[in-house]
């Protein structure tokens, strides 16, 4: 299948690449830019893994064509620590200890991130119907509602 | 030095709540799991999996997928010889690694391609053209036993039995006639539970690279790469030592990622290519062809006494363990009615085979089935005896001295405290409205030790790393830190924790039955204890004064005596600096096979409003109450409460493996196969009781599957009491829910 050529902004840095026109934005993520912070757990949209936003809205990366992203702006994980300061999402799930095993994380974060930019003072049912895009099977996800909840207190501030 | 025996000492570091150190690496997309590593010339591999649940391989023809340009290996079942010397299990590994004479599950892998892309591999694999003969089919535990079932695997048939009975696991005490004989109510009833998914999002992956000199190494995401690698070296004819495996970071297992799964498939393409391999499952794939538990079916028979003492209990139970056996059904007999002290009990776990995935570990694996039907017994039992069902259980239960239905005699154990905080938690005083109803429901597991190797190394700057061969999925590093900074009397931040690859430590048991804690933390303490011993040495002969004079506290080197008043204590730092000059590197190391394994204990107490029009059923308020023995890290131990209660109420409401009538798995993907999500459970409460385990100087019990048992017969009850309708078979979903109700004429 013939190359498509694609030029995309992602994590606020200009980015080309050449992908198959079938291919998801997922795989060009991870198999071909090396960004391996979005993770596949299923590949068809359930789990939100993949979590990442495009022109800020929040979307599986493995639902998007590489393709697709022609123009657009993309936001990762490896795009969410301004430099060595970690975001507040980032810095609250590890006080909360909101992960164990941590491959859905990413994806968490992403997602809780597209919530609070949204909306900065989420009730805890706001919180849970925002995040129910995304399997964690480890929590239970008392920890992770309690880490958003924090981070976006720290937000207002 | 070793004595395991808890000695009650008071904590500095153990208790509090530190950051984990794979904190940021976690949350910056930096930790590396199976699918995260490449190598230089990397292939990428496919399997080719059955679509019949049982079928007869007559021929496979791999000639086309060979030819095509960018196919560098296909094999199949030809290129794995039997290495297995006689071993049962091990050939059931390899054979369900690859199907050799038959498929024998919807999903069996039959082929293997290695490509240099996926969509090369993906378009050999629709070049292999496999000649099948159907067979007939079972998928359910209770039509295998059926006298027209097929037999699975005639090479463990027995005479005198069904063909896919392979056995029965027996325990209990006293003459159950007799006990029933005596009963003045006796309840006896049936159930049934689904078959279910550990569901860990990270699907199985590794990346394999076999050379021609017989040396290979093994990325994976596994809960035991050593096992892993023993495994895959005896099925491969490499020796042991010659294979290095590397547990990546695991994005989930409990229990799933205990027993390898397409690794050897992995590593022999990678040897056959003369390349390393990358091959990771799919979601399907894992639902399909990977290890999900049981389901079962069971009949449980409970007598008791007027004023609530029961006598006697009877439980059977057969589990379905997919194509090849395990000891599920015995582990359930074990499990049955450990909670309770019963003068007559008799439990019978029986292992069944279908055409359905083999069966492998879910967190306390067998025990929350049997909890179903124990625990929804002893609810109907109060009912009829008119007792509160935490007073009857609190009347029946198992203390320190009640002789355990398999056997050993209970030391100092949790159920009895956490029935008590249950009964007086503030929980069981809340109102319940319309369609509402409260469940309560006891759940024991054993947890083990087991095999285990660390070291612990001081660097020059007195920081220390310490490899342990446990591996960590849910904050086991920041746990294990903890320990060795305690015992050594430094902080925490100056440990570092590594998950030591197979080349770098002796074997280490599977990170399984909650023992990574418990066992590598025992090995952490005395490995440290060690270290003690040698900077001891080392301060003695930087002081030039007798070792028997020297003593460690809170981290520091002190010379006794009066004697020797004018010498100030040296740190670890001190000593660490100049260990060059006093006799090279400073190290402790220990090896054993942990023993002495606190079991278990946990009460829950569950809420939940059924809809009488849709049969859904919300879970409105859950609490969790379970003994740890000691809580290194409360928060993660809070998190294994909270998780497996999750876990739990999918199983009870939800998660359920659908066959169809042609055998196939109908429901292989998170939408069709719905786990919990964050707007279906309410805020789970825990509390950690800490009943010291005396068989660890921490007194450390595992904390990590427990939780998982209760929460079925829990929400059975609470289910069961919000509709007045009896609930038998789990997962109470709707369409199950509305058709009791229906039953009943509700």
């Amino acid at each position: 299948m013939a190359g498509v050529h694609v030029t995309t902004t992602i994590n606020s840095d200009p980015v080309e690449y050449v992908c198959p026109a079938d291919e998801s934005l997922m795989d060009v993520l991870r198999d071909r830019l090396g960004l391996m912070g979005v993770k596949e757990g299923c590949g068809t949209g359930d789990c939100g893994a993949c979590s990442i936003t495009l022109d800020g809205q929040l979307v599986c990366s493995c639902l998007v064509l590489g393709a697709e992203a022609e123009g657009r702006a993309i936001t990762t994980v490896e795009g969410m620590a301004d430099g060595q300061n970690l975001h507040p999402l980032q810095e609250q799930f590890i006080n909360n200890a909101a992960l164990q095993c941590g491959i859905c994380t990413p994806g968490f974060l992403i997602a809780a991130k597209a919530l609070l930019d949204e909306n900065s003072d989420p009730t805890e049912t706001e919180i849970r119907y925002a995040l129910a895009g995304n399997l964690c099977r480890c929590t239970g996800y008392d920890k992770i509602v309690k880490a958003v909840q924090a981070a976006a207190k720290d937000l207002r501030k | 030095m070793n004595d395991p025996k808890y000695t009650g000492q008071e904590f500095k570091v153990i208790g509090s709540r530190v950051k984990r150190p794979d904190g940021i690496d976690k949350v910056t997309g930096r930790a590396r799991y199976g699918a995260d590593m490449n190598a230089p010339g990397q292939l990428v591999a496919l399997m080719l999996r059955s679509p019949h649940a049982h079928a007869r391989i007559k021929k496979i023809d791999i000639s086309k997928a060979e030819k095509l340009p960018g196919v560098k290996a296909v094999i199949t079942a030809a290129d794995l010889p039997d290495l297995t010397e006689g071993n049962a299990g091990l050939f059931d590994t390899l054979e369900n690694s690859m199907a050799r004479d038959r498929a024998l599950y919807d999903g069996h892998a039959v082929a293997g391609v290695a490509a240099i892309d996926k969509s090369t591999a993906k378009k050999a694999l629709k070049l292999i053209k496999v000649t099948y003969e159907k067979l007939p089919h079972v998928t359910d535990v209770d039509d295998a036993l059926e006298d027209d079932a097929p037999i699975i695997q005639p090479r463990y048939a027995t005479e005198g039995q069904h063909g896919n009975l392979i056995n029965k696991g027996e325990f209990g005490q006293g003459d159950i006639d007799q006990g029933f004989a005596e009963a003045d109510v006796i309840v006896e009833r049936s159930y049934k539970t689904g078959q279910t998914h550990q569901g860990y999002i990270e699907p199985h992956a590794c990346l394999a690279s076999v050379s021609p000199d017989g040396t290979g190494e093994l990325w994976v995401t596994t809960q035991g790469h050593y096992s892993y690698r023993n495994t895959c070296a005896q099925l491969l004819g490499m020796d042991i030592a010659k294979l290095k495996v590397t547990s990546s970071e695991i994005g989930g297992g409990f229990g799933g990622k205990t027993h390898v799964w397409m690794e050897p498939i992995a590593l022999a393409l990678s040897r056959k290519a003369n390349r390393p391999v990358k091959m990771v499952m799919s979601r399907e794939e894992v639902f399909k062809a990977s290890g999900p538990t049981c389901s079962t079916s069971m009949e449980i028979k409970i007598g008791a006494k007027k004023d609530g003492t029961i006598v006697a209990a009877r439980a059977e139970c057969r589990y379905m363990n997919g194509a090849f056996p395990g000891m599920w059904g015995t582990l359930g007999g074990m499990t049955a009615f450990a909670c309770y002290s019963i003068p007559n009990n008799k439990a019978i776990g029986v292992n069944v085979l279908c055409n359905r995935p083999k069966v492998a570990a879910y967190r306390a694996p067998s025990a929350p089935m049997m909890a179903f039907g124990v625990e929804s017994t002893i609810d109907q039992l109060s009912k009829e005896l008119g007792i509160d069902p935490v007073e009857l259980r609190l009347k029946n239960v198992a203390r320190e001295g009640t002789q355990a239905p398999y056997g050993p005699v209970w030391g100092p154990i949790g159920i009895e405290p956490t029935l008590e905080a249950v009964r007086d938690h503030p929980h069981m005083k809340a109102k319940l409205g319309k369609n509402q109803g409260r469940g309560v429901a006891c759940g024991f597991w054993f947890n083990i030790g087991g095999q285990t190797c660390s070291d612990l190394n001081i660097g020059p700057d007195g920081t220390v790393n310490l490899t342990v061969g446990t591996i960590d999925v849910g904050g086991a590093r920041a746990s294990l830190a903890m320990i060795a900074a305690e015992e050594l009397g430094i902080t925490y931040e100056d440990v570092k924790v590594n998950i030591g690859d197979t080349s770098s430590l002796g074997h280490n048991d599977t990170t399984e039955g909650s023992r990574g804690t418990f066992s590598s933390g025992m090995a952490a303490i005395f490995a440290a204890r060690k270290a003690v011993d040698v900077l001891k040495e080392r301060a003695a002969k930087m002081w030039q004064i007798p070792v028997e004079s020297v003593i460690w506290e809170d981290g520091s080197a002190r010379a006794n005596g009066k004697e020797h008043s004018n010498l100030s204590p040296l740190t670890l730092k001190d000593i660490a600096k100049k260990a060059g000059s006093t006799g090279g590197p400073i190290a402790g190391h220990h090896e054993a096979t942990a023993e002495g394994a606190g079991v278990s204990f946990a009460s829950h107490i569950v809420d939940v409003e059924v809809d009488p029009e849709t049969g859904k059923t919300q879970i409105l308020r859950y609490t969790v109450v379970q003994d740890a023995g000691k809580a290194i890290h409360p928060d993660y131990v809070e998190g294994q409460f909270q998780g497996a209660a999750a876990q739990g109420i999918g199983w009870a409401l939800n998660e359920e493996y659908i066959y169809g009538k042609d055998g196939r798995l109908q429901n292989s993907g998170f939408l069709d196969y719905r786990i919990p999500v964050c707007s279906d459970l309410p805020s789970i409460d825990t509390k950690i009781l800490e009943i010291p385990n005396p068989g660890h100087p921490y007194g450390i019990r595992g904390v990590g599957e427990t939780s998982i048992v209760p929460p079925l017969g829990a929400i059975g009850n609470a289910v069961s009491n919000a509709v007045g309708v009896r609930m038998y078979e789990v997962p109470m979903s709707p369409p199950r829910i509305l058709k009791a109700l229906d039953e009943a004429g509700v």
